[in-house]
C-alpha cells in the first residue's frame, strides 16, 4: 500500500468517526418513534398535544399532555426572565468591569455551578428551598413554580452567561476606544456599543439558556410539585414534561399505551429543544460578528 | 440649570454607578448563591460522614449503613463513559481541525454535534432504553448507562479537544511536514501529544457531568438496591445521583434517612466539584506556563 492510499484511508476512518454525532442523533429520532409513534394509533396527534387530561393509568386512558406543555412552558420562561438579566449582568462584569483577581474566581464560581449535578439542585430546592417558601408565605406547598423557576434559573445562569461573555470579549476594541474618544461614560460604551455589537452572541445565550432550562429533568421532577393541571398561580404546583417522563417510566408496562405516551412526550420535548438549538445556531451564524466590517 | 439634565456629567456618572452597581451584585448574587448550597450542603452533610458510611453497604432497608455499592457504581459508569465518549470525541475533533476542509459536510456535522449538545437528558435516558436496553438486548446495565453517558458527554469532549488541537502552533505541523513526515504520523506524534493535557482537562468538564447526571441512567442502569455488587458489566448498579434521588422521594421513610441523603449529597458533590476543580486549576497553571 503506497503512502498516498494510506492517508487518504486514515482521513476516511476519522471522517467516520466524526459522523459518530450526526449517527447518535438519528439512532435517537429512531429509538423515540420506534418505541413512541404507537401511541397515535390509540390517540389523535391533536388530542394528544390539546387533550387536557393526562390519567395515563385510568381505564380508559387519558393522555392529552397539554397541561405538562404548559408546566414546562411556564417554568422555562419565568426561569429565563430570572437567568438573563442575572447571567448577561454576570458577563458584562466579567468582561468589562471586574479586576483580573475577581474575574478569575468568578469564572471558576460560574463553572462550578455549572458543575453542580442537576439531582443535588433538585435536592437542595426540596429540602431547604421548599419548606423555607411554604412558611414564608404560608403556602399549602413549597414545591411550585416560584422554586422549580429558581432552581431551573442557577442552572440556565452558567450557559447564558460564559455564552455572553464570549460575545462581549468578540467585540472589537476599536469600538470602545472610538466611543471613549467621543466622550462617552463606561456606563454609556457599554450599553450603547459593546452591547449592540454583542447581541447575536447574547441571543444564542438566551436560546441555549432556555433549551437547558425547558429540557432539564431532575429539578422539574422534585420541585416543580407534579401536578398535571393547568395552574392558577405561580404558587401552584406543575409537572412539566421532563418530570412526568422520569416519574413514570419505571411504573409504566412494556409497550403499553402509558410506555408509548412517555416516549411521545420525548418526541415533543426533543424537537422542542432542537428548535432552541437550531434558532441558536441560526443566530449565532447569520448574524455573526465578523471584525469591525459588519457595523 | 436642571441638574437632571440629560446631558449633565453628574447625572451621567449617577447612571453609571447605579449600573455598576446592579451588574456588581448580579455578580455577587450567583456566589452567594453557589456558596449558599454548598455551604449547606458541607453543613447537613458533614455529620454523616464515616469511613464506614463511604465503605459499607446500606443495611436495614437503607435506612442504616453506607453508600459504598453507589460509589462503586458511580466510578463504573463514569470510567465506562469515559471509556466511549473520550476516544469518540478526540476523532471527531481531529477529524473536524485536522483532516476537514470547510464546506457544507463540516457544517453539517457541526450542526450535528451543536445539536447533541442540546438533548435533553431524559430523551438521552429514552433513548438508552429504547435503543441499549432494548433494541441491542444490553437489559438495564452498566453497559447501556455507560454507552447512554458516553454519547451524553461526547459533544462536550468534542469541543474540548477541538480548543486544544487548534492551539497546537500551526508552526509545528508545517516544521513537521517539511521534514517529510506524512500527515497521520504529524497528527499522532506531533500535534496530539502538545493537545493531550488541554483535551484532558477540557474532557474532565464533561467527566463530572457523567458522574453526576441522573435523569439517563435511571432507566438504563441504575437500580434502587442492589444485594451484591455488580459481577458484569451485563449487571445493574446502585449509584450516588439516582441513590439521592430515591432516598429524597420514594425510600421508606424519607425523614429517618436525611442525614444518610445529606451525606450522599456531599459525597457526590465533593467527587463531582472535586473533578472539576482539579480541570481548573490545572488549566489556569497551564495557561500561565505556556511554552509557546
Amino acid at each position: 500500500m503506497t503512502r498516498q492510499t494510506k492517508e487518504i484511508i486514515i482521513k476516511y476512518i476519522f471522517f467516520l468517526f466524526a459522523l459518530v454525532s450526526v449517527i447518535v442523533l438519528g439512532l435517537i429520532v429512531f429509538s423515540l418513534f420506534r418505541e413512541g409513534l404507537p401511541i397515535f394509533g390509540k390517540v389523535s396527534v391533536k388530542d394528544f398535544i390539546f387533550g387536557m387530561e393526562w390519567y395515563p393509568t385510568y381505564d380508559p386512558p387519558n393522555f392529552g399532555i397539554f397541561p405538562l406543555i404548559v408546566g414546562s412552558l411556564i417554568v422555562t420562561l419565568l426561569a429565563t426572565v430570572i437567568a438573563v438579566p442575572l447571567g448577561v449582568m454576570a458577563a458584562i462584569y466579567i468582561s468589562e468591569i471586574a479586576p483580573q483577581a475577581i474575574k478569575e474566581i468568578l469564572k471558576s464560581v460560574i463553572e462550578l455551578l455549572a458543575g453542580l449535578p442537576s439531582v443535588v439542585l433538585g435536592f437542595f430546592g426540596m429540602v431547604i428551598v421548599a419548606p423555607w417558601l411554604q412558611d414564608t408565605f404560608d403556602l399549602p406547598t413549597g414545591l411550585n413554580i416560584i422554586n422549580a423557576s429558581m432552581i431551573l434559573a442557577l442552572m440556565a445562569i452558567p450557559t447564558i452567561s460564559s455564552i455572553s461573555e464570549d460575545a462581549l470579549y468578540a467585540v472589537p476594541r476599536e469600538f470602545k476606544e472610538a466611543s471613549y474618544a467621543l466622550g462617552a461614560t463606561k456606563f454609556e460604551t457599554i450599553v450603547q456599543v459593546i452591547l449592540p455589537a454583542a447581541m447575536s452572541g447574547i441571543s444564542t445565550a438566551v436560546m441555549l439558556g432556555m433549551a437547558r432550562a425547558i429540557g432539564e429533568t431532575m429539578v422539574v421532577l422534585m420541585v416543580a410539585g407534579g401536578a398535571a393541571a393547568i395552574p392558577e398561580s405561580l404558587f401552584d404546583s406543575v409537572r412539566p414534561m421532563p418530570a412526568s417522563i422520569a416519574a413514570e417510566m419505571g411504573e409504566a408496562p412494556f409497550r403499553s399505551g402509558h410506555y408509548q405516551a412517555l416516549f411521545a412526550i420525548g418526541i415533543v420535548l426533543f424537537f422542542m429543544t432542537l428548535f432552541f438549538n437550531l434558532v441558536a445556531d441560526y443566530v449565532s451564524h447569520k448574524f455573526r460578528q465578523i471584525g469591525s466590517g459588519t457595523l | 440649570m436642571n441638574t437632571f439634565n440629560n446631558n449633565s456629567m453628574k447625572w451621567r456618572y449617577l447612571k453609571q454607578h447605579i449600573f455598576f452597581g446592579l451588574v456588581r451584585a448580579s455578580a455577587l448574587i450567583i456566589t452567594l448563591a453557589l456558596g449558599g448550597i454548598i455551604f449547606y450542603i458541607v453543613y447537613n452533610g458533614i455529620g454523616a460522614i464515616s469511613w464506614d458510611f463511604i465503605t459499607k453497604p446500606p443495611t436495614d432497608s437503607m435506612t442504616k449503613g453506607g453508600i459504598m455499592p453507589a460509589i462503586l457504581g458511580t466510578i463504573y459508569l463514569t470510567v465506562g463513559a469515559i471509556a466511549i465518549g473520550l476516544p469518540l470525541g478526540i476523532a471527531s475533533a481531529i477529524y473536524l481541525t485536522e483532516y476537514a476542509k470547510q464546506g457544507r459536510i463540516v457544517r453539517f456535522i457541526k450542526v450535528g454535534i451543536n445539536c447533541l449538545a442540546g438533548v435533553p437528558s431524559v430523551v438521552f435516558g429514552l433513548f438508552g432504553l429504547g435503543f441499549f436496553v432494548i433494541l441491542m438486548k444490553f437489559g438495564s446495565s452498566i453497559l447501556a448507562g455507560s454507552l447512554t453517558l458516553g454519547f451524553l458527554i461526547l459533544p462536550t469532549i468534542i469541543g474540548a479537544s477541538e480548543e486544544a488541537l487548534k492551539s497546537v502552533p500551526q508552526t509545528f505541523r508545517e516544521a513537521s511536514l517539511s521534514l517529510g513526515v506524512s500527515k497521520w504520523q504529524t497528527t499522532f506524534r506531533i500535534v496530539l501529544p502538545n493537545a493531550l493535557p488541554g483535551i484532558l482537562t477540557g474532557s474532565i468538564l464533561g467527566i463530572g457531568r457523567a458522574a453526576g447526571e441522573t435523569a439517563p441512567i435511571m432507566f438504563t442502569a441504575a437500580a434502587y438496591f442492589t444485594s451484591k455488587l455488580p459481577g458484569s458489566i451485563f449487571d445493574e448498579v446502585m449509584a450516588l445521583p439516582y441513590h439521592i434521588y430515591v432516598l429524597a422521594t420514594a425510600g421508606t421513610n424519607i425523614e429517618a434517612t436525611r442525614p444518610i441523603q445529606f451525606g450522599t449529597v456531599l459525597v457526590l458533590v465533593a467527587v463531582v466539584l472535586g473533578i472539576d476543580l482539579v480541570a481548573i486549576v490545572i488549566r489556569s497553571y497551564m495557561r500561565r506556563n505556556k511554552r509557546w
